[in-house]
């Protein structure tokens, strides 16, 4: 049993929070996991992924081979795209809708969204909307993550628990937001 | 001890503790920043060993060194060029040997993320001709750090520790042992580390001396691992550092491997290479970095009768990082079916400077200060402000090293070029800036030096920087730049208009003028705030 998950986003918007989570939970799952990302200059505003590995037997490449990853998991919908390739044929991109326009060649976003739905499978959730809802719109990657958990081979206690850990010396109302955000987008995706 | 999750970087620095480390010294660089930033916080944690940064990467190696001569066990890490900037102690330390283990961390940049070469640091070791690890995973990192302090201390030899950035920046879980106490104190022979030339061929004699006995060592290393397939003779792999990782992902969990050798230490484990070569047909040498394994194995003429692949055959590309796709396709395997691109033209998200970035607002006044100065020249560095190259701002016109935009707008003035610019951060100024601005205080050359003051190395994460705020000002005025010739300017919008009339009297003044830009990094005062 494996997966492999590409987390892709634009620096700063929080994709190494998502994969602390995974890891964390990976860990006391008792499951094999390598994690790569990206540090340095693309993190100043730039386009940066990380390649998440989970499987029962021990991971040889921290890279995903084109071709082998079961999910993208997206903080924004234009980077969603940018990893395509990488997919099994049959694979699940979970992305949010909304656009992180720090360029000035942005495409269409309803041309982002269709290209998005083309993927095999595709769950496309409003994060802005839903982590305002929350509480805080800081909390989008997080209602990503609970997009996806419904889909990963992780149990969603477990992945609650690190986000606890996660949150719980930023003070109650942050850590009730981020859970409430991640329940949102876990029902969100179930819907879908 | 129990798992726990890491960095690469980080299983280094929890080997080297956990090795009886009593200090470690950087500077900061991509992609090896994150050893000394967890060495930190777990010395505040502890309080039993020292853990700093330097000024620069020449600065932390006499550091580092200084305190194995003590004879405590030292760690000095830092990006693959910081090793160019302390080539000069690491080479003597060949001779002078150390005393308490010692060991250097360079971390190479295949494919050049965050850097301007993709050097490969196994050539130093072999330079220097000192023993060289180079770990696959997490757990090699923690476990081959640990050993490399033994056998530091066996040979009485700095060991280097070669990493990459997919592995440095790379998390995984890792099994830690045991952790064993510090050195006492026990100086070094002065004879031993006063390399006076009567010292120093005696030195360079034993280190001639060790070599056979490093090379039999290399070949003994468990982690060195040989593999030999009896029934399919036809290929064999040599494999080196994550190279082998991709390696075995190609081959599949259950696949039948060909013969293969896992390389990890260096000087080369030769007998074990030669058990490969004599048993294969040919050989593919995966490694990733420059063709370090695959020069030696062809050397000038070949193997008789052997076919050796690899990066300089053209199995593998000449340059870049390796992949698991660029690996399996030189094992000749076929691409696994993939979905493809959207077909939809995708707009590049390149860095850039951060939304209120003090460095934009310099770069705006800058620009428009040129615009009455057809023939200038702008020199530049390492920083976030190298990103002033890139559009809006397309500001500056070099990159090269630490501290060269200094030296260069200086050549470039004695060549004629009008006015000679150079931009320079504060932390940059202080690890390679200030002996440039030195020189060209004391003849008065006819430039215009900017020091960009964010009060941090920003680029990195905001690790803390030497010279920055009024110490900066006392450090310029210390060099003899006169006093009515450091301007500071507050790199705002609405100073914008001063700023140019500031920065155009500089540019006109005859003779040497340096502007201090000062505004705190917008990252800083973020996390001040959180």
């Amino acid at each position: 049993m494996k997966q492999d998950i590409i987390l892709a986003g634009v620096g700063g918007q929080g994709i190494l929070s998502i994969a602390y989570v995974i890891d964390n939970a990976a860990l006391a799952e008792g499951l094999f996991f390598k994690q790569a990302e990206v540090h340095g200059m693309a993190q100043r505003g730039g386009a940066v992924q990380s390649h998440m590995r989970l499987s029962s037997r021990p991971v040889w490449s921290d890279l995903i081979p084109r071709g082998e990853a079961d999910m993208i998991l997206s903080v924004e919908p234009l980077e969603a795209l940018r990893y395509l390739d990488y997919l099994r044929p049959d694979g699940i991109v979970v992305t949010s809708s909304t656009p992180y326009k720090n360029i000035p060649d942005y495409p269409d976003l309803d041309n982002i969204l269709d290209a998005v739905r083309k993927a095999p499978k595709a769950v496309i959730v409003d994060s802005e909307k839903l982590a305002k809802e929350a509480g805080t719109v800081k909390a989008q990657n997080i209602v990503l993550l609970g997009a996806a958990s419904g889909f990963l081979m992780l149990k969603e206690a477990g992945l609650k628990t690190v986000i606890e850990a996660l949150f719980k010396g930023r003070g109650g109302p942050v850590l009730e937001a981020n859970l409430k955000a991640f329940d949102l987008g876990r029902k969100a995706a179930s819907g879908s | 001890m129990g798992r726990q999750i890491l960095l690469g970087d980080e299983a280094v620095a929890l080997g080297a503790v956990h090795a009886g480390l009593s200090a470690g010294y950087s500077y900061p660089g991509t992609p090896a920043s994150e050893i000394m930033e967890f060495l930190v916080r777990l010395a505040a944690e502890r309080k039993d060993f020292t853990a700093a940064w330097s000024v620069n990467e020449k600065v932390a190696y006499e550091e580092a060194l200084g305190a194995s001569f003590a004879g405590k066990r030292a760690l000095v890490s830092f990006k693959h060029v910081g090793l160019n900037v302390a080539a000069d102690p690491f080479m003597n330390s060949a001779l002078t040997g150390a005393n308490g283990g010692l060991v250097v961390v360079s971390a190479d940049d295949p494919g050049m993320h965050s850097s301007q070469n993709e050097q490969d640091s196994r050539y130093f070791a072999q330079f220097a001709q000192v023993f060289c690890y180079e770990p696959a995973d997490h757990q090699e990192a923690y476990d081959m750090t640990r050993e490399a302090y033994d056998v530091s201390e066996r040979f009485g030899l700095p060991v280097l520790m070669r990493l990459v950035t997919r592995l440095s920046h790379s998390r995984s879980s890792v099994e830690t042992k045991e952790p064993r106490g510090q050195n006492e104190l026990h100086p070094g022979a002065p004879r031993d580390w006063t390399l006076l030339p009567v010292n120093a061929r005696r030195r360079f004699g034993l280190l001639l001396d060790r070599q056979a006995e490093m090379a039999r060592f290399s070949d003994g290393s468990a982690f060195n691992v040989l593999r030999l397939n009896d029934k399919d003779r036809s290929l064999g792999v040599i494999a080196a550092g994550v190279g082998y990782n991709y390696f075995r992902e190609a081959c599949g969990p259950d696949g039948d491997l060909p013969s293969f050798l896992k390389v990890s230490t260096y000087p080369l484990p030769e007998g074990l290479v030669r058990k490969l070569v004599e048993h294969v047909g040919s050989v593919l040498v995966v490694e990733d970095g420059y063709p370090f394994i695959e020069k030696q194995l062809k050397g000038l003429f070949g193997i008789a009768g052997k076919t050796v692949l690899g990066r300089l055959s053209g199995a593998l590309p000449r340059s870049g990082e390796l992949s698991p796709d660029s690996v399996r396709a030189a094992l000749g395997l076929e691409p696994l079916p993939a979905l493809a691109k959207s077909g939809l033209p995708l707009a590049g998200r390149p860095p850039q400077l951060c939304l209120g970035c003090p460095h934009a607002d310099t770069f705006k006044a800058l620009n428009k200060a040129l615009e009455s100065y057809p023939g200038s020249g702008v020199f530049s560095d390492i920083g976030c402000y190298t990103l002033g190259a890139l559009p809006p701002y397309n500001a500056i016109e070099t990159c090269v090293c630490m501290g060269a935009s200094i030296s260069m707008a200086r050549g470039a003035s004695d060549a004629g070029l009008r006015p000679a610019v150079s931009v320079i951060g504060d932390s940059t100024f202080a690890h390679s800036g200030i002996t440039p601005l030195l020189g060209a205080a004391a003849s008065d050359v006819d430039m215009t030096v900017f020091i960009l003051d964010n009060s941090t190395t920003a680029m990195t994460g905001g690790q803390p920087s030497f010279g920055t705020g009024e110490r900066l000002l006392r450090i310029i005025e210390g060099l003899g730049v006169p006093r009515e010739r450091v301007r500071t300017i507050d790199p705002l919008p609405k100073n914008h208009e001063k700023n140019v009339g500031i920065i155009r009297e500089e540019l006109d003044h005859r003779g040497l003028s340096v502007v201090v830009a000062v505004r705190e990094c917008v990252q800083e005062t973020r996390k001040k705030r959180s």
